[in-house]
């Protein structure tokens, strides 16, 4: 993942591109490459999760459907809820930047750290219902009936992908915790906002991440 | 030596440790890789000296199994996967685009610091008593029934793997977008070709690995099972995993070596690699192809007649591409300007051991040989042709090769051709014996064996003992080129690449000036004449 | 004859032995050519053109891209040859077990457990008779083993957790080395076995000669009364279970509208995890005997439910 680039305090020399780098179209597109780059391989770490998962669920639906009915979709709805909007939020600090509006930047990302640990406080929430259910594999997991086994597999899943993801969240918030404080330093503008782009997209990689989650985690069974 | 460069510009220890230059990366990679090389060929020596007799009287069957172990994760993610990439590559790319550094020099530090991590982690579960499942993990053995260190071992390989990751992505990043003005994709040495796609394996398979050791680790930690048969989880589920990245991992570590290769023979033939585009095109059809064919590791274990039939054709036609390298190889040579300087020998030795490896390759696609030679030494046999005679005969081809521009120091070249010859005799001596015990049915990861294998063991052991003397000797007449070498000039070898227009060593930002290319690849017909140093 | 021509290849003794000693002989013929061909061409060429020999070194290269699809083309050839040839004989040595004789065999940490149907048992060695198939039905108490007989050029994965079932022949009698081919732990190297094939009137013999135990299926008879398997699944029960008899190789309709055939890994998934496949019409009340028995009595409870197949229920 790439960290923010925060050379130096002058402004005036050429220290708003690194040393081995030529020009500030080069600078953007290394930044933006590198990024895309690092999310194709958040995509083969998810994916190989989601295969996993796939495998059980045609293995034995009918587990996984009375699993998914376990599952706490208000929480788990107002979670994307918060994430969609904390990615809102990110776009348009990001929009800001691009106008010069430092403070406005400092405040949409504020926002988006504020529901992103909002989300992770509900998340945490969540967990320990979940634990008080006796819903935790390899912990204190007691379910009997003909899908015990399969509902344990489910849930192993989803304490996996939810703990990797919760992980990425933290690391996105910390990202743009970092933006934020930067966000009226006297750093070129054009660094700034490359920047910010890299880490606006890893964001909303990670919200991306959370839609495909939470569409196989509490979803299934609720049709009905 | 007029001037400063990458050594001498700053003395101090602390800077190395602190440093973003590519070059001095390579270095610590270098040294890093010099001792896990050794780790690993110790436990190969002990391994070859038990089995050179039919009864346990070196080590007992624990140990054994722990030696084995740590021979395949040390050579496999210690070794191999980074050696030539994050030596050579870090090295050599940015010069050969013609660039000052790779796009992240400080990912690349990042990638040293976690590559060295993960080594430690996996050391210490190394030291305090080991692992024992072999490097392939298999479940439910390494979650349910191991007594060994598995969860430190598999989390020190974790570490390692974001080292792999990062890399492939520095890699990606910097071919594509540092290159010098003028360099285009068809004008650029085949090594880059190579190298870019080694980086999109690295980014594309590794994170595979990494989820899968993350639920091993979870299983074995937490009781959970996910590949637990008694609740319904699958082992074959973690072996198409764990080989949907191993076996795209095979790839990582031998297309460098490939692409070095077309370096050597290029220069010491003097001439354009032959269908320069279709060796180009090949390196990225083995990486794309390479994702393929990863259940050719287990036709026999019970997986569906259909996955093993589409997975049998696919790796035919996964041999293509290699099959078309080492035939425009050998087509360079023709009506070429032949030396046969060290990193020529190492060159020619991979293309005859390679296409061993290569073609017994073939055997063991073909399915009903398979059923035979699988979990016995021919695979093993196989697959050291391919590592050990292939990619590490590359890796000592491009170390000579790349010597004078890395130290500034002139090798000297009678001892290096000594050694490369003893390297490819004791190769040979110690692995084709392997390929008749595979054939005569005697299985891997046996450290006691039925006597009637005895005579072939002893000369593997014997042809063992050779090649660890072999791999001994560089240490010395390089080491010793480091302070008594003759002075390199920039251009010894005559060569074309922009690495060789900047002195030996190069200076800290590798060129005074930015390089700008008109001519195309390989140009011999332009080149200045090797010096005699 | 001509196999012993084919350097330390000792011959086969099963049906498909020489098909696949034939396959062997023309990987070597093929790779022989290629490897051969290509170090006299390296070996040429390095001492024709070795720097400082006078000859004609003019360039030819527009041409070579003739070159690369000739080459291409001639390997992707004989490569899908070899797959063809390779996959037919595949095919023979995994085809479907005629299910005359079957024995079973379970593979644990370090050491084979076979188990023959008129109940004689043996560890590490294998009896049987030659010129007949037989189905060997495998099972691993523990992790992965991998049954390895080099002389039937046969090799299978002992999975935990299912059945594999493959059929071996031997068309000679002799004694045959048995490894297991997949790291299973610390006597992997150990878990050595030896299969006897023998001529019918000896292996009639050795049968008879073995310490009298009742047949596989009488043992697992004895089990389902053990276990209380009898309570529900037979005669007078109060409790609604199926029965039993004529089941096995028969269609079952299950709870969720499915069907499934009633084999070998059905009856042994139906005694490890009831609740995993309900039959159409029951309540799943059945008590999951995971943990309660061994793959040893599993394959005797199976075969005792097998030979309820022709009684009428």
């Amino acid at each position: 993942m790439t960290m923010p680039t925060r050379r130096s305090r002058n402004v005036s020399d050429r220290s708003d591109i690194a040393e081995h780098l030529a020009t500030v179209p080069q600078r953007d597109e290394v930044l933006e490459l590198g990024m895309w780059t690092f999310l194709s391989t958040e995509v083969l770490l998810f994916g190989g999760l989601i295969l996993s998962y796939f495998v059980y669920r045609h293995a034995d639906p009918q587990a996984f459907l009375a699993a998914g009915r376990e599952t706490k979709i208000v929480i788990g709805t107002l979670n994307t809820a918060l994430l969609l909007t904390s990615s809102f939020c990110v776009a348009a600090a990001l929009r800001a930047a691009e106008h010069e509006q430092r403070r406005t930047t400092r405040a949409l990302l504020g926002l988006a750290i504020v529901l992103g640990l909002t989300f992770l406080g509900l998340k945490s929430f969540e967990y320990i219902e979940e634990y008080r259910e006796h819903l935790v594999p390899g912990v204190n997991f007691a379910r009997a009936g003909e899908n015990a086994h399969g509902i344990e597999l489910f849930f192993i899943f989803y304490f996996v992908a939810t703990l990797l993801h919760a992980v990425h969240v933290l690391c996105g918030i910390g990202v743009l915790a970092v933006f934020a404080a930067l966000a009226t330093a006297t750093i070129a503008r054009s660094r700034y906002v490359a920047g910010l782009r890299t880490a606006a997209l890893y964001w909303h990689f990670v919200d991306l991440v959370w839609i495909f989650l939470f569409a196989l985690i509490y979803l299934p069974g609720r049709s009905s | 030596m007029t001037g400063k460069n990458y050594v001498t510009e700053d003395y101090r220890l602390s800077s190395w440790f602190t440093t973003t230059d590519h070059k001095r990366i390579a270095i610590l990679y270098f040294a890093a890789l010099i001792f896990f090389f050794f780790v690993g060929g110790a436990a190969a020596t002990i391994m070859r000296i038990e089995l050179a007799t039919p009864a346990s009287d070196v080590v007992n069957a624990d140990t054994y199994n722990r030696l084995f172990t740590m021979h395949g994760i040390i050579m496999v993610w210690f070794f191999l996967i980074p050696s030539i990439p994050n030596t050579l590559g870090n090295f050599i790319v940015p010069l050969m685009i013609g660039a000052r550094d790779l796009a992240f020099p400080r990912l690349n530090l990042a990638s040293w610091y976690l590559f060295m991590l993960g080594g430690s982690i996996t050391l210490y579960a190394i030291f305090m008593g080991g692992i024992d499942t072999g490097w392939t993990l298999y479940t439910p053995f390494s979650t349910l029934y191991s007594n060994s260190y598995v969860s430190v071992a598999v989390a020190g390989i974790f570490v390692a793997g974001f080292s792999s990751i990062l890399t492939g992505l520095n890699f990606i990043v910097t071919i594509h977008k540092l290159r010098a003005p003028g360099l285009t994709w068809y004008r650029l040495p085949l090594f880059i070709w190579s190298l870019y796609a080694t980086s999109v394996i690295l980014v594309l398979a590794t994170p595979v690995l990494a989820i899968t050791l993350v639920l091993l680790a979870a299983e074995r930690l937490f009781g959970v099972g996910i590949f637990d048969p008694r609740i319904g989880g699958d082992p074959l589920l973690f072996q198409h995993l764990f080989w949907f990245y191993s076996h795209p991992a095979v790839y990582i570590m031998i297309l460098p070596g490939m692409g070095v290769v077309n370096e050597l023979i290029s220069c010491y033939a003097r001439k354009k690699i032959f269908g320069y585009r279709f060796v180009a095109w090949a390196s990225l059809a083995i990486a794309g192809a390479g994702f393929l064919v990863w259940g050719h590791h287990m036709f026999v274990s019970g997986q569906s007649l259909t996955a093993s039939l589409v997975f049998s054709f696919m790796s035919f036609v996964v041999a293509v591409p290699s099959a078309i390298k080492v035939f425009n190889w050998t087509a360079t040579l023709r009506k070429g300007t032949l030396r046969f300087d060290a990193p020529m020998l190492y060159a020619l030795g991979f293309v005859g051991l390679f296409t061993i490896g290569g073609l017994t390759g073939l055997f063991l696609a073909c399915l009903a040989f398979d059923v035979y030679a699988t979990d016995t030494y021919f695979v093993v046999a196989h697959f050291h042709y391919i590592m050990v005679g292939g990619m590490v005969t590359a890796y000592f081809g491009g170390l000579h090769y790349w010597w004078p521009k890395i130290t500034g120091r002139m090798y000297p070249e009678y001892w290096a051709r000594a050694a490369a010859i003893l390297i490819f005799f004791g190769f040979n001596l110690t692995f084709f014996p392997q390929f008749i015990l595979g054939v005569e049915g005697m299985p891997r990861r046996y450290h006691v064996y039925p006597a009637e294998f005895q005579v072939w063991n002893v000369l593997s052991s014997g042809g063992a003992s050779i090649l660890a003397a072999a791999y001994l000797l560089p240490m010395f007449y390089l080491g010793f080129s480091l302070f008594f070498g003759a002075r390199a000039p920039a251009n010894p070898w005559g060569a074309t690449g922009l690495e060789w227009r900047t002195s030996s060593p190069p200076p800290r930002l590798n060129f005074e000036q930015q390089p700008v290319v008109t001519e195309e690849p390989y140009d011999y017909a332009h080149a200045p004449e090797p010096q005699r140093v | 004859m001509w196999r012993q021509w084919i350097p330390f290849w000792q011959e086969g003794v099963s049906p498909y032995g020489g098909d696949v000693d034939l396959l062997f002989a023309g990987l070597l013929v093929v790779s022989g050519f290629v490897l051969g061909l290509l170090l006299f061409l390296i070996l040429l060429f390095c001492i024709r053109y070795r720097a400082g020999n006078d000859v004609d070194r003019e360039r030819h290269e527009a041409k070579s891209w003739r070159w690369e699809i000739a080459w291409t083309a001639a390997s992707l050839t004989a490569f899908f040859a070899l797959f063809v040839w390779g996959a037919a004989v595949f095919l023979k040595i995994y085809r479907m077990p005629a299910d005359d004789l079957t024995v079973f065999v379970v593979a644990q940490q370090w050491m084979w457990k076979v188990q023959h149907p008129g109940g004689q048992a043996e560890i590490n060695a294998l009896h049987i008779p030659i010129n007949r198939p037989i189905n060997l039905v495998m099972a691993s108490q523990d992790v992965i083993h991998s049954f390895f007989i080099p002389v039937l050029r046969l090799k299978r994965d002992v999975v935990p957790g299912r059945y594999q079932s493959i059929e071996i022949e031997a068309k000679r009698p002799g004694r045959y080395h048995l490894f297991c081919a997949e790291y299973c732990g610390t006597d992997h190297a150990r878990m050595l076995g030896e299969v006897v094939a023998m001529r019918p009137a000896d292996y009639a013999a050795w049968l008879n000669q073995q310490a009298p135990s009742s047949p596989l299926a009488k043992q697992g008879g004895m089990l389902f009364r053990q276990l209380g398997c009898s309570g529900c699944h037979e005669g007078s029960s109060s409790v609604h279970a199926p029965r039993l008899e004529g089941l096995y190789g028969k269609p079952v309709p299950l709870a969720d509208g499915s069907t499934v055939v009633a084999d070998d890994k059905y009856l042994r998934d139906s005694i490890l995890l009831p609740r995993s496949q309900i039959a159409a019409g029951y309540a799943p009340i059945m008590p999951s005997f995971e943990g309660r028995i061994d793959e040893s009595q599993l394959l005797q409870l199976v075969a005792y439910i097998k030979s309820l197949a022709t009684v009428k229920p």
